[in-house]
Formats: C-alpha cells, structure tokens, sequence
C-alpha cells in the first residue's frame, strides 16, 4: 500500500513536503496507526502522536485521506490509495504531523470545563436521577482528540473568537449537568457575536467525530438556553 | 551547556489519577507546585480504565469497609500490606464521593445513588455472597475520573508541564532528592526542575510485554528512574495478566462484562469456570481465571482453528443493558473485531495488564529504600510516590479489579498531604546536587553518539518477546535463568543502539529510546524476582513450586539494580485497628 506522508523538521527543512512509503504486507485488520509504526521502524525521523491504541486518550487525530480522523481506529481497508497522511488543519505544525494544540486547549479551558456547585459539600454523593445523568451521555465522553475543531470552517478562520465544537461541547456537558449551579455565569461567558455564534451548523464535526458525538446539536442547545435568559 | 532551572516547592512527575490527584491537593492549598507530563494530561493512561473502582457504598447490597478489606487481603494471596489496606478500603467511600463532587458523571441507580457493578473476588460477609462495590461511569469510568480531575486541576490553577518527559531523579551525598532533570518534547531542550518534595506518579509497564492492554508510553519511567537512584523495586515478580484481553491483539474488555453477568466458554460451549471456582464462577480472582483459561487452551478445549483462545459470551445480557453499562466495549469489539457482543461470541485470552510491584512507599506515600541494619526500611527524603508505578503494598500478590482506581486516587491523595508537611517543615531548597546532575546528563549526552547499530524499535520487540516467552503466567527455574539471561544480553546491546534522528525538535524516536533503557531495567527486575522466588503466589506461578509456602516466602522482594542484588522484608500483618487476617488456603 502506497502512503504519501506530510513530512517537516523546521530544523532542516525549509518547506514541507510529501514523502512516499511502500508497505508491501497490510493485514486484513491493520489500521493507520499501526501502519505509521511500521513505517518508522524504517524512517525513524518520522514524528507522530500514539498512546492508547483504541480510540480513548485522543492523542493521534491526524488528517487522513483530507479528512480529520484517529489514526487508530482508521481501518487501511476503508482508504483510497495513496493514503494522504497530513497534521489536522487550522492548528501551527511542529513538526511532522504534530500539532500545536495550544489554541485548541485554550479554547477548552475558557469555557470553564469543571463542575460548580456552590453548596456546601454533602456528606454522600449529590443525588442524580438516572433521566439527568442521562443527559451527560453523548458530552461527557469527548477525548479532546479536536478531529472536530480543526475541521470546522468557522474554527480555522477565526481561531482566537470563535471557541469551537470541542469547547462549546464542553460548555453544554455542564449546562446540561444537574449539579451545575453556574448556568448564567457560563451563559454571560458565551455572550458576544463570536464565541458561539460564529457556528453556521456546517456540521463537518459531528461528521468527523470519532466517539459518535454531535457538537452541532449541543450548540443548538445553548442557543437556545440563550434565547430563554433573553426572554 | 548552561541548563535553564526552575524552582517550585513540589514537583509531581505523572498527570494520570495518582499525579493529578496530588496536583490538585497541593494546588488547593496553595503549594507552588509542578506537575510534570511526557504527554498531555487527558491522554494518560487512566483514561483507559473501564470498569470502575472500589468502595463500600453499599447502594446495591449490603457492604462495608472491613469486608472490602478482607476481599483485598485475600486477593493479595496474603502478600498485601493490612495496615495500608485498612486505610485504603475505609477511606474509599470518603474518596469516591469526593471524586463525583468534582464532577465524575458516575452511572447512577433508581435512588439517584452512584451505581455499583460486582467485580471479581468480591464478597459480603467475609467471603459470603458476591458483593456489588465497583462504582462506575458505564465503562468510561477511567475517562470520566481522569477528566474530571483535569477539569479540577484547571480551576485550581495547577501548573502543568505538558510533554515534558523526566529523565531522571537528582539525589544529593545525603540521599535526598531534589529534583529532577526533564526535558522538553517539543524543543529538545533539558530543564533542571528543583522541588524540596518530589512526587513519582508515572503509571504502570505493560509495554515490556509482547501482548498487553497498556498504552505505547506504559513504560515505567519512574520505576527505573527509581532504580537509578539507588532505589529498590518492591514484589516486581507480581505481573497480573488480566483474563479477558482481545485474544492476539490485547485490548482489554473490562471485568464488568463479568460483573454484569456476562461468563467465558470454551469450544464444547462449557462454562468451565464453574469447574476451577465453584462459588465465584467467573468473578473468582483474576489470577485463577487468568490460569482456567491458560488450562483449558492447553488441554485442547480451546475454540478457534488453532484453539487458542476461549469466548466471552454476553449476548444473553440483552441489548439494553449491553448498550447502557458497557457501550464502549462494545464499540471496541465492532472496531477491531468486526463482531457484536449483543449477537457473536467474542474471542479472549489472558493478557499483560498490570504490575502489582513498584517503588516501595509506606501509607503515608514516602518512598522507603533498604535500611543500614537487615530486614530495616529508611524513608528516602523529599521522595513521595503513588499509583501503579509505587507499591504500598495494597495489591500484593494479586491485585482485584477497581482497586487500582481506588490505589491512585487513595495514596495520590496521601502522598500531596504528606508532602504538604513536608515542604511547610523545610523550608529552604537543598543546594543543587552537580554530581548527580552530571550523571544524569550522561546519560542524556549517550543518545547524541553517531553511527551503525541495532534500532530502538527491534530491541523493544526482541525484549517484550523474550519477556512473554520467559516470563508469562506459568513459570519455572529454567525458563527464568532462560529468561534473566536474555534480557542481559538485550540490556548490553541496547548500549550498541544509534539514534539515526539527532534532530531536538519534537524528537519521538530519543523519547522512544530512553522508554527502552527503562523498560529493559524493569524487566531485568522482574524476571530476576521471578526467578528467585520459589514459590507459587497470586500472579506468579511456578510449575515447579506449585504452593504456596508461607513459612518462607511470606515476605516481600526488593531487587536493587547494582549488582541486580536482591533483599526481602517482611509483610506487614498488622493493620491499624481490627485484627489481622491469618494467610487461609484461598479458593473461590
Ligand atoms: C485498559 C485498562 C483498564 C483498566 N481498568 C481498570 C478499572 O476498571 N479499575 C481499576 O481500578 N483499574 C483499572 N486499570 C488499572 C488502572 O487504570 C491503572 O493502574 C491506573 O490508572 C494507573 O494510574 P497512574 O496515575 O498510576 O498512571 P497513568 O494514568 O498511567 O499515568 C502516568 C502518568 O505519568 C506520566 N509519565 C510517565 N513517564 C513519564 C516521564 N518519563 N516523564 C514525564 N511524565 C511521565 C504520563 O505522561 C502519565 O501522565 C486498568 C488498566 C488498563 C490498562
Ligand atoms: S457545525 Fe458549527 S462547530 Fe460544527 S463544523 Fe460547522 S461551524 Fe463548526
Ligand atoms: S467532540 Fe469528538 S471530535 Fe471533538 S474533540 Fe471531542 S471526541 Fe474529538
Ligand atoms: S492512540 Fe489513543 S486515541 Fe488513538
């Protein structure tokens, strides 16, 4: 199978370029990560992120075939050959197919991504009833790989303003929780014409998401949380 | 080379649950504190954990603290530590219910409680009915602890170093530490970070094993660089191989597939686990089942062509409940095996999962070395460690399953307050240990030779093969000379290995090499504790010492790395307030 690899070190190289490898054997069930480890034993100079091997820390989004997408749960089988391998659009390279993710975390964090319930700690658990846990399902689960980000048109062009599917993700998986008592204060946060509104429900992120989660709808949701404080 | 020095009251090194637990203590009490990572904090290995973890709630049935205890001590083969069992199993409940303030998205029950699924070796009433005491988060209960504790770490303001990857401990002529020397992924270059307390929290080694469920950056970094400091590993021989690993490819299907009602068969379509452990069936230890299914594959019940491997059925659970409690392992079996547990049979086989052994640390999470008199233990100063890279000994011979969740969060919680103290009673850095630094650098400055030799990657394949092949669930005095003398011979070639990449900037494959000077020093102490301890106990089955021999080997291993010397000390039987649990022939 034949692999066209996104290739730069910005200590040699002046401009990046593509790098063809072979791989004569591909088993039946190999999947791009394993294959960009093979290729490595061969190419040492090649840069990427791996760890768990199955779809759970986050750490290999990587543009594959113009698509944003794991590496480890992308099968070789379902690609059209060449494989085209490049870094996840809209974020700085550093080298290779690694990003800089630091826009990406930082869009994260100004949402405020942690539980605030203000009372005083009880003794137990806070009581949820199975119905309000069961609205964190769908939200909770996102692995920051920012597959979705970085393929969302509204993302690229206004990267500092606009906060992002995987943010905004974020901001509604706590909206959404029953223990959360900052609802206006996350509200008034996201006041402003771009940190939200910037979406126009293209819906390439709920497209690429590899955990099956639809940022599009959370963000409709807080709209039209939006509209009711407005009220 | 003038290096570039940061100075912080604590330095944590590891953002998995043990690190980021800690971080959070000694952020939340205001400790100018690092915490230091080789990869950005979510994407540690935590993340992984399915299941859930252990505490005595009892939302389902009835449960508490002491039987949690007696289940653990038992679990352990009796090699477990009762006083820092004692106060683990009672302080889980308080700890859980800290974990779901922070924001932990527990599965819950009709009453709005936190939902708890039965776990193997669980028992209420001191080995009576099964027990339902692992709390958990569907089968994300990893993801959803490791986020939360993120989540926490962001609103306290928690000082991260993120892709930083730690090369070494700094320790001065008085044996404290001090610091450590790190360097920065993204540039390449090293940064000397002093701390008057420093914390080890850098997870598990799975990675020295050819199959196995951890991660690609499981490879006990801390552990060796513990090692290299001139400190001992504790009961390394202990390696648990979890039952239900995906047969030839190691992903792990939680035991909450068990816990759930879910069993194992083999190709007669058997319920063999009713033979081997007739009350706890497929919930016995993990070890016991680990070891059914290695039987019933060698007694060529085995399914599959090659009768390898055995099957876990759950399409008897339903739909619904399958899709509800375990939605990621069943997205797992779709990806990778192209089958439904709802309708297909889905092919296990035991695999490498995690190392009971570790740094040895006293319940306070103070590492503690060999002391000047035999059979004495000396607190190393300024050095704190916790989670699945220290050995308190809570899990002893045999860990049960959420016990690690609980392990982490317990003892990271432990270590920060005792560091807390410890940074509050000293208040003045110790003078930077330049010896010790040079040494360290070396051992950095090795990568930069040039020239012809084998790669990184081959001798990490020939290492973790040579650790399945000598050193894997059933063991004996030849394959383990076998073994120690293979992986001698890999430790001297890895000194013939050539960086081909000299480049600074994000260079994965120095990282990569430096993973494999440390996985080669921890695998040397595991098959050099293997093979020295005649006797069969939880994880660690010699054929040739089938029982297990109390009147000896009630003791716990230390392997020290000069010399590849060995020492013992004895179990601590005594726990804090109940009596203790005298070792019992342990069935299921
Ligand atoms: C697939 C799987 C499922 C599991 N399920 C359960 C379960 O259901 N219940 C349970 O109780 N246990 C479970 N376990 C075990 C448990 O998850 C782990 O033992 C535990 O999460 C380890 O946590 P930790 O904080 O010690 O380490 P980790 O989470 O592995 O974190 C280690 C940290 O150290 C850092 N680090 C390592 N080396 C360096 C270095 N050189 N420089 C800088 N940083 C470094 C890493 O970046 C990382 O941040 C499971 C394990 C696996 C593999
Ligand atoms: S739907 Fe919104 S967030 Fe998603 S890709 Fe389109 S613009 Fe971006
Ligand atoms: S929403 Fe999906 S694609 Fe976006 S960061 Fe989370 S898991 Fe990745
Ligand atoms: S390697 Fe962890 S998500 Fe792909």
């Amino acid at each position: 199978m034949r692999f066209r690899i996104y290739r730069y070190n910005p200590e040699t190289d002046r401009e990046p370029y593509m790098q063809e490898y072979d791989l004569p054997e591909i088993g039946a069930d190999m999947v791009v990560r394993e294959a960009l480890i093979i290729i490595k034993g061969v190419d040492e100079t090649l840069s990427f992120r791996h760890s768990c091997g199955e779809g759970v820390c986050g750490s290999d989004a990587m543009n594959i075939n113009g698509r944003s997408a794991l590496a480890c749960l992308t099968k070789l089988a379902d690609l059209a050959e060449p494989v085209e391998i490049r870094p996840v659009a809209g974020l700085p390279v550093i080298r290779d197919l690694v990003v800089d993710m630091t826009g990406f975390y930082r869009q994260y964090r100004a949402v405020k991504p942690y539980l605030i319930n203000r009372d005083p700690e009880p003794e137990i658990e806070h009581l949820q009833s199975i119905e309000d846990r069961e609205k964190l399902d769908g939200l909770y689960e996102c692995i920051m790989c920012g597959c979705c980000s970085t393929m969302c048109p509204s993302f690229w062009w206004n990267p500092d303003k606009y906060l992002g599917p995987q943010a905004l993700l974020q901001a509604w998986r706590f909206l959404a929780d029953s223990r959360d008592q900052a609802t206006d204060e996350r509200l008034d946060d996201l006041e402003g014409p771009y940190k939200l509104y910037r979406c126009h429900t293209i819906m390439n992120c709920v497209e690429v998401c590899p955990k099956g989660l639809n940022p599009t709808k959370a963000i409709g949701h807080i709209k039209q949380l939006m509209l009711k404080k407005a009220i | 080379m003038s290096i570039n020095r940061r100075k912080f009251d604590a330095l944590v090194i590891g953002a998995g649950g043990g690190g980021l637990r800690a971080g959070l203590h000694l952020a939340r009490e205001g400790v100018h504190t690092a915490v230091v990572s080789k990869v950005f904090p979510t994407r540690s290995h935590t993340v992984a954990a399915q299941g859930g973890i252990n505490a005595a709630l009892a939302n389902m049935v009835p449960d508490n603290w002491h039987w949690h205890m007696f289940d653990t001590v038992k679990g352990s083969d009796y090699l477990g530590d009762q006083d820092a069992i004692e106060y683990m199993c009672k302080v889980a409940p308080k700890i859980v219910y800290e974990l779901e303030h922070f924001g932990v998205p527990f599965s819950r029950t009709e009453k709005g409680k936190i939902y708890q699924r039965p776990f193997g070796g669980q028992s209420q009433n001191f080995g009576g009915d099964q027990a339902a005491r692992t709390c958990a988060a569907a089968d994300r209960t990893g993801h959803a602890m490791l986020h939360s504790l993120y989540q926490q770490n962001i609103a306290a303001n928690t000082h991260f170093f993120d892709e930083y990857f730690a090369i070494d401990l700094l320790r001065d002529d008085d044996g404290h530490v001090t610091g450590a020397l790190v360097i920065e992924i993204e540039t390449g270059e090293p940064l000397v970070i002093e701390a008057k307390a420093t914390l080890l929290a850098t997870g598990g080694c799975g990675q020295m094993y050819k199959t196995n469920t951890n991660a690609h950056v499981n490879t006990g970094d801390g552990m060796a660089m513990a090692l290299r400091a001139g400190i001992p590993l504790q009961d390394m021989e202990f390696f648990q191989f979890h039952p239900t690993g995906i047969a030839g490819r190691g992903l792990l299907l939680t035991e909450g597939c068990r816990g759930e009602g879910g069993y194992l068969v083999n190709k007669d379509g058997e319920r063999f686990m009713e033979r081997y452990a007739p009350n706890a069936k497929d919930l016995a230890s993990r070890d016991v089942v680990s070891r059914a299914i290695y039987t019933e594959v060698k007694e060529g019940r085995g399914c599959g062509p090659d009768g390898d491997h055995v099957h876990l059925k759950l399409s008897h659970l339903g739909a619904d409940v399958i899709m509800k409690r375990l939605p990621g392992i069943r997205d797992t079996c779709m990806t990778f095996l192209h089958k439904d547990p709802i309708t297909d049979l889905i092919p296990i086989y035991p695999t490498a999962h995690y190392v009971m052994g570790g740094i040895p640390t006293n319940r306070a999470g103070e590492v503690v070395s060999v002391g000047k008199r035999k059979g004495t233990e000396a607190v190393v100063p300024g050095l704190y460690a916790a989670g699945e890279c220290a050995c308190v000994s809570v899990h002893g011979a045999n860990r049960l399953g959420g016990n690690s969740l609980l392990d982490i969060v317990v003892f990271g919680r432990a270590a920060a307050e005792n560091m807390i103290e410890y940074v509050r009673a000293n208040p003045a850095h110790r003078d930077l240990p330049e010896k010790s630094l040079e040494q360290v650098e070396g051992r950095l400055a090795r990568w930069e030779q040039t020239g012809e030799g084998p790669s990184v990657l081959d001798l990490r394949n020939e290492l973790k093969t040579a650790m399945e092949t000598y050193c894997g669930v059933y063991r004996d005095q030849e394959t383990l000379a076998t073994g120690i003398e293979k992986v001698a011979e890999i430790v001297e070639r890895i000194k013939d290995v050539r960086l081909k990449d000299q480049s600074k900037v994000y260079n994965t494959s120095r990282i990569e090499a430096l993973e494999l000077e440390n996985l080669a020093d921890i695998a040397m102490a595991t098959v050099t504790s293997a093979h020295a301890r005649q006797e069969s106990r939880g994880a660690h089955s010699r054929v040739d010492f089938p029982e297990r021999d109390d009147a000896n080997w009630m003791q716990h291993t230390l392997y020290l790395r000069e010399g590849r010397k060995l020492a013992y000390k004895p179990v601590r039987t005594q726990p804090l307030t109940v009596e203790s649990f005298p070792p019992k022939k342990r069935t299921y």
